[in-house]
């Protein structure tokens, strides 16, 4: 069971102090919570994907990448990495790229995003955004697997004899989430593969995530990868903490009353009873988290949201610590000890590369001399079965 | 029909702010007519009520954060499961009131599928009288509702006269016969699938997953025709 958080890296009025961050102080301050992610002891960094204001986050490699190098065992990741606006072909090269300088220690969640504008800056259309997504998706996976591709799909110019460099790290394509809320062809694509299924589990009744996570673990034993218990679910969850419930709550109140997208709504005493957000001591947030466990089953991983909505710096560091000091330790020892030993283990590159080849050497692409046309042909790599075939003038 | 027990289940949504509220008696008098009327031919009409007033501050935050309250919860359930509704208004500035419409607005498309629906709505002048015809029915039409074709509208004038029973004789005749004949019923045991819905929509009834569809093929690693 992996234990991280998620940001949304929204650039939020602080309202109690009035203060608004520069995005200099933001990327700043989303380095040292990331920092601070694993010196607390949990595992996973996740950070979303935007293209405006007042979102920092349009380059998540290129963060990402700095944070694996500052860290030594947190697994960066994505949530999401948009799926639709991207092109498939970078979503490869790039996040192929950090693999390799992350040593494995990432991962990452795929998404359709939901700024209607968004499409149209990249020159796409949201009205087809879920055939994109599945599109995009089965082109992904077939350039982390396949050395050449030749494609053509329903949205992207098409691919003749295309290699995504570098080749994924150990040979071992990344381990994929698909993240979404209310969308049955997103879950059996998820299963279809064998990937990973993510709710994001904050706004909406954990009733809500239940169903699709329920068709996921059904279809992904209908295609075989394992048995129900062995399909590997993510859920995301939002959490105030302090030493006792009531300053939660009394900390807590002025920046759910004006957070973005749910401010000015719902009463934070509905909130906290009508979705999964836990608000209150560190044996609440505990117990909240728990009835995650008794509604879902077994789960590999659990991503808080705690750095939103304006909360200062040294708020967010102090969830940090009470998160790694007084509620994930208990999570780990309870959600053990209920664990069915069936049930599939938190995706890493180490398991991977094991599930793959075992006692084996991994395998290590080495590509073949450049012939001078700065283009390798059919047989790009030196371990390749296929015969290159240079065309010719004659 | 006339022997049966089983009960027709009416739907009052009322948008009546004070109390007493004509909106509200205006619903209440096409509901009982119905319910008469149901009675002389030996069937049961029970009668249920959804008061917006008292889900005002759920149907606001419904709007800003699609968050469903308890009460909210509770209408959904009622209206999944009537046979029949009478939706009642108050018309505020030749519109029928944001509270009335907002309830609406927040609901799943396909709640209200077929149902048969009596439009009133109550009004100081009788200059806003095309309202129901003119506002309303376009937003049930939107739901796929079916709307009786007499729409009851009530001005203060029309408290003093007959023609308003007369009228809401008329529309309780139609949606009794519109609930006999079992239409709404029909229209979704036959036709639920042609229409467009949204995984766990029809107030989180609707999980039927269609494995063969484009999408799901797509999804599955194989291609959807191009549009």
């Amino acid at each position: 069971m992996q234990f991280g958080i998620f940001s949304v890296s929204d650039i939020t009025r602080d309202p109690v102090s009035g203060a608004t961050p520069s995005e200099a102080e933001r990327i700043e301050a989303i380095v040292q919570i990331a920092r601070k992610t694993e010196e607390v002891g949990l595992d996973v960094f996740a950070i979303g994907e935007h293209h405006n204001p007042p979102f920092f986050s349009s380059s998540p490699t290129t963060l990402l990448s700095h944070i694996a190098a500052l860290t030594e065992r947190l697994i960066v990741t994505t949530s999401t990495t948009l799926i639709t606006t991207n092109d498939p072909v970078r979503i490869a090269e790039e996040y192929a790229m950090l693999q390799h300088l992350s040593k494995g220690r990432m991962d990452l969640m795929l998404g359709r995003g939901n700024t209607a504008p968004v499409y149209p800056w990249f020159g796409q259309d949201i009205r087809k955004g879920l055939p994109l997504a599945l599109d995009n998706y089965n082109l992904l996976h077939r350039l982390w697997r396949e050395d050449v591709v030749d494609w053509e799909g329903q949205f992207r110019t098409p691919l003749q004899g295309f290699t995504s460099t570098p080749r994924p790290l150990d040979d071992v394509p990344p381990f994929v989430w698909h993240g979404s809320i209310r969308t049955p062809e997103i879950a059996e694509q998820a299963a279809f593969y064998g990937n990973g299924f993510f709710a994001n589990h904050i706004f909406w009744p954990t009733s809500h995530s239940l169903r699709l996570i329920e068709f996921y673990r059904q279809r992904f034993e209908h295609y075989g990868h394992g048995t129900k218990k062995q399909a590997v679910v993510g859920l995301g969850g939002h959490a105030y903490i302090a030493k006792r419930s009531q300053d939660a709550y009394k900390e807590f109140r002025p920046y759910f009353d004006e957070a973005p997208v749910y401010g000015h709504g719902p009463s934070l005493e509905d909130f906290s009873t009508m979705t999964p957000l836990s608000v209150g001591s560190p044996q609440e947030v505990i117990e909240k988290t728990l009835t995650f466990h008794d509604a879902f089953g077994d789960y590999q991983r659990q991503l808080f949201l705690i750095d939103h909505a304006g909360l200062p710096l040294k708020t967010v560091l102090n969830q940090l610590d009470l998160l790694g000091e007084e509620v994930v330790p208990v999570l780990r020892k309870e959600l053990e000890s209920r664990r069915d030993p069936e049930s599939a283990a938190a995706p890493t590159h180490a398991g991977l590369v094991e599930a793959k080849y075992g006692d084996r050497p991994a395998r290590q692409p080495r590509p073949n001399a450049n012939r001078g046309d700065n283009v390798t042909g059919a047989s790009p790599y030196q371990d390749s079965d296929v015969e290159a075939e240079y065309p010719s003038l004659g | 029909m006339s022997e049966t027990n089983d009960k027709f289940k009416l739907v009052i949504v009322s948008g009546g702010t004070s109390d007493p509220s004509s909106t509200r008696m205006l619903a209440d008098r096409i509901a009982g007519r119905t319910a008469d009327l149901a009675d002389q031919r030996g069937e049961n009409v029970a009668v249920s009520v959804i008061d917006l007033r008292e889900l005002a501050t759920e149907i606001a935050t419904a709007l800003v954060s699609q968050l469903m309250g308890p009460k909210m919860t509770k209408a959904i359930e009622l209206l999944g499961e009537a046979d029949g509704v009478v939706a009642s208004a108050p018309v505020y500035k030749a519109a029928p009131s944001g509270l009335f419409s907002s309830f609406f607005h927040v609901l799943d498309n396909d709640l209200l599928i077929a149902k048969p629906v009596v439009l009133a709505a109550t009004a100081g002048t009788a200059r806003h009288a095309l309202v129901v015809d003119e506002q309303m029915r376009s937003l049930f039409a939107y739901l796929r509702a079916l709307t009786v074709p007499t729409s009851v509208f009530a001005a203060g004038e029309d408290w003093s006269d007959n023609d308003l029973g007369r009228r809401i004789d008329r529309a309780a005749v139609e949606v009794l016969l519109l609930m006999e004949s079992g239409f709404a019923d029909k229209v979704r045991s036959e036709s639920w699938k042609s229409y467009q819905h949204e995984y766990g929509s029809a107030g989180g009834t609707e999980l039927d997953i269609d494995l063969g569809s484009d999408l799901m093929r797509l999804a599955t690693g194989g291609s959807a025709d191009p549009r």
